[in-house]
């Protein structure tokens, strides 16, 4: 685990920017630039912008890539056509989560895999043994020659708008346009993100990353655009209550547990790895379940507190992602518990370094934004 | 960063300012710049006894729960009670808003072990930790 941290093709910029480099899950990157909470209410009520370029692109392609990925993932990629996106849980055979991932169609028999920095060997370990069995169809882990950047706030579309002649604001949620020109540079945009705003996240060739991440920055400069880290990313996936691999998501917990019974489409007509024993978790019932925490005495949850019963007798679960959440100005946490304490209202205690805490159960997602009827 | 001269300074970023013959205790520019935005502070109630070197606090930032150490032994007497409301006063005014605590010494001669502001600000720009 000694291993040199990997740098991104933004190193160098965000070392010249002042960003506080991290070693993250192997990557070095900018935990924060200005301050956690200022770009995390930055991308609220205005803009950042993040080098996400540790994110894995992995490119499926052949007659049979749909039937491979259909086998692969829980959701129903079967619905995607050339430029839309879906999400989906990819399991092990017991349900366990082996990564959490977007897929991108860009032709009928071609696809993007969009994983996590931390799990891209073990996707490829896991994958490639399969892909034989599908003919004519390869899979290409092509993460170190792409940039990634995510554009996130209620006013990128105004950016964005300054730097290509494509109308990106018709470029629908979980929708993406291919060899768009920003800036002069060749990129996929999609309209995804990671902090429950409106936002893009741009890939484009490896080397021409700081190019488009300093026009960008140019653009944004009128817009209220803030460079952004790792802390507020966390923070503001938190406070929209998106799962994180590694916190919420693991081999340990089903996406049913995790709350992510949407995206197992067990209707979709083909086998899927992982799908007896979700049916039969389905049928059982589930005995933990992901739920919102909020403080109600004061202490801040954090990732791996336990979590009691409102006597402080019982343990029922654990923290599995607490901080503040810096928008709602609350202390906040996600915790998987058992069951029969989920339910919205539920009295807990969590325990604070030694402190049994009062806290109740509240809906998820914490945080929702208003979205503007056109 | 800054560094008052009038302080004396820990090895773990606590200054202190001694007053009347009481101490004053609280984190460093350089202590709260690593920690990032403070969100919680934790302190114990006025009449607890501390000793120097032994923990009296918490202090969280979005990121990170750290220990705060007491610079020197006695009985507190002051607690910022500001610091309930306004965690961030850790940030913005370190060495003045932002203290946390008041210590009535039990034993003034431990002042001598700690730094002052010349070797505090050598430590920390020789990379200490």
């Amino acid at each position: 685990m000694a291993q040199e941290p990997k740098k991104t093709p933004l190193y160098d910029t965000h070392v010249k920017n002042g960003g506080r480099i991290v070693d993250f899950g192997g990557w070095a990157l900018p935990v924060q630039f200005t301050g956690i909470k200022e770009e995390h209410n930055a991308c609220r009520t205005k803009a950042a912008l993040w080098d996400v370029s540790n994110m894995g692109e992995l490119l499926v392609q052949g007659k049979e890539a749909l039937d491979l990925l259909q086998m692969l993932l829980v959701n129903d990629v079967s619905k995607l056509y050339p430029g839309k996106l879906i999400y989906s849980p990819m399991c092990y055979p017991h349900g366990g989560i082996v990564d959490d991932l977007l897929v991108m169609c860009l032709a009928e028999d071609k696809y993007w895999l969009i994983v996590n920095g931390a799990n891209i060997q073990k996707d490829v370990e896991w994958i490639r043994p399969l892909v034989r069995f599908f003919n004519g169809t390869v899979m290409e882990d092509i993460s170190d020659t792409i940039a990634q950047l995510a554009l996130q706030g209620p006013n990128s579309v105004e950016i964005l708008k300054k730097l290509t002649a494509y109308p990106v604001e018709d470029i629908r949620y979980y929708h993406g346009a291919q060899d768009v020109d920003v800036a002069g540079i060749s990129c996929v945009v999609t309209r995804t993100g990671y902090t429950g705003e409106d936002g893009f996240e741009l890939y484009c060739q490896a080397d021409k990353g700081p190019e488009l991440y300093e026009a960008v920055v140019e653009a944004g400069q009128d817009h209220g655009l803030v460079l952004a880290g790792l802390g507020a990313r966390d923070t503001l996936r938190f406070e929209a209550s998106m799962s994180l691999y590694g916190n919420e998501l693991d081999e340990n917990h089903t996406p049913l547990e995790a709350g992510l019974g949407r995206t197992v489409a067990f209707d979709k007509g083909t086998f899927f790895i992982g799908a007896k024993a979700l049916m039969e978790q389905r049928e059982k019932g589930l005995e933990t379940k992901l739920v919102g925490i909020e403080m109600v005495g004061k202490g801040v949850p954090r990732n791996g507190y336990k979590v009691f019963d409102e006597t402080g007798e019982k343990e029922i679960g654990y923290v599995t992602t607490g901080t503040y959440a810096p928008y709602l100005e609350k202390y906040l946490a996600m915790a998987y518990v058992q069951v029969d304490y989920s339910r919205r209202g539920t009295g807990l205690t969590i325990d604070i370094r030694g402190r049994k805490v009062p806290a109740k159960v509240v809906r998820m997602p914490f945080y929702r934004r208003e979205v503007k009827k056109k | 960063m800054n560094y008052p001269e009038d302080l004396k300074y820990t090895k773990e970023h606590e200054w202190v300012k001694v007053e009347n013959g009481k101490a004053r205790v609280g984190i460093t520019a350089y202590a709260q710049d690593q920690l990032g935005d403070v969100v919680f502070v934790e302190l114990p109630e006025v009449g607890t006894e501390v000793k120097a070197g032994a923990m009296f606090g918490t202090v969280e930032s979005v990121k990170a729960v750290s220990d705060v150490y007491a610079p020197v032994s006695g009985t507190i007497v002051e607690v910022n009670e500001a610091l309930n409301d306004a965690p961030e006063l850790v940030n913005e005014e370190p060495y003045e808003g932002g203290w946390m605590i008041v210590i009535e010494m039990s034993d003034p001669a431990e002042l001598d072990n700690l730094m002052d502001s010349a070797d505090y600000q050598k430590m920390v720009e020789e990379g200490g930790e």
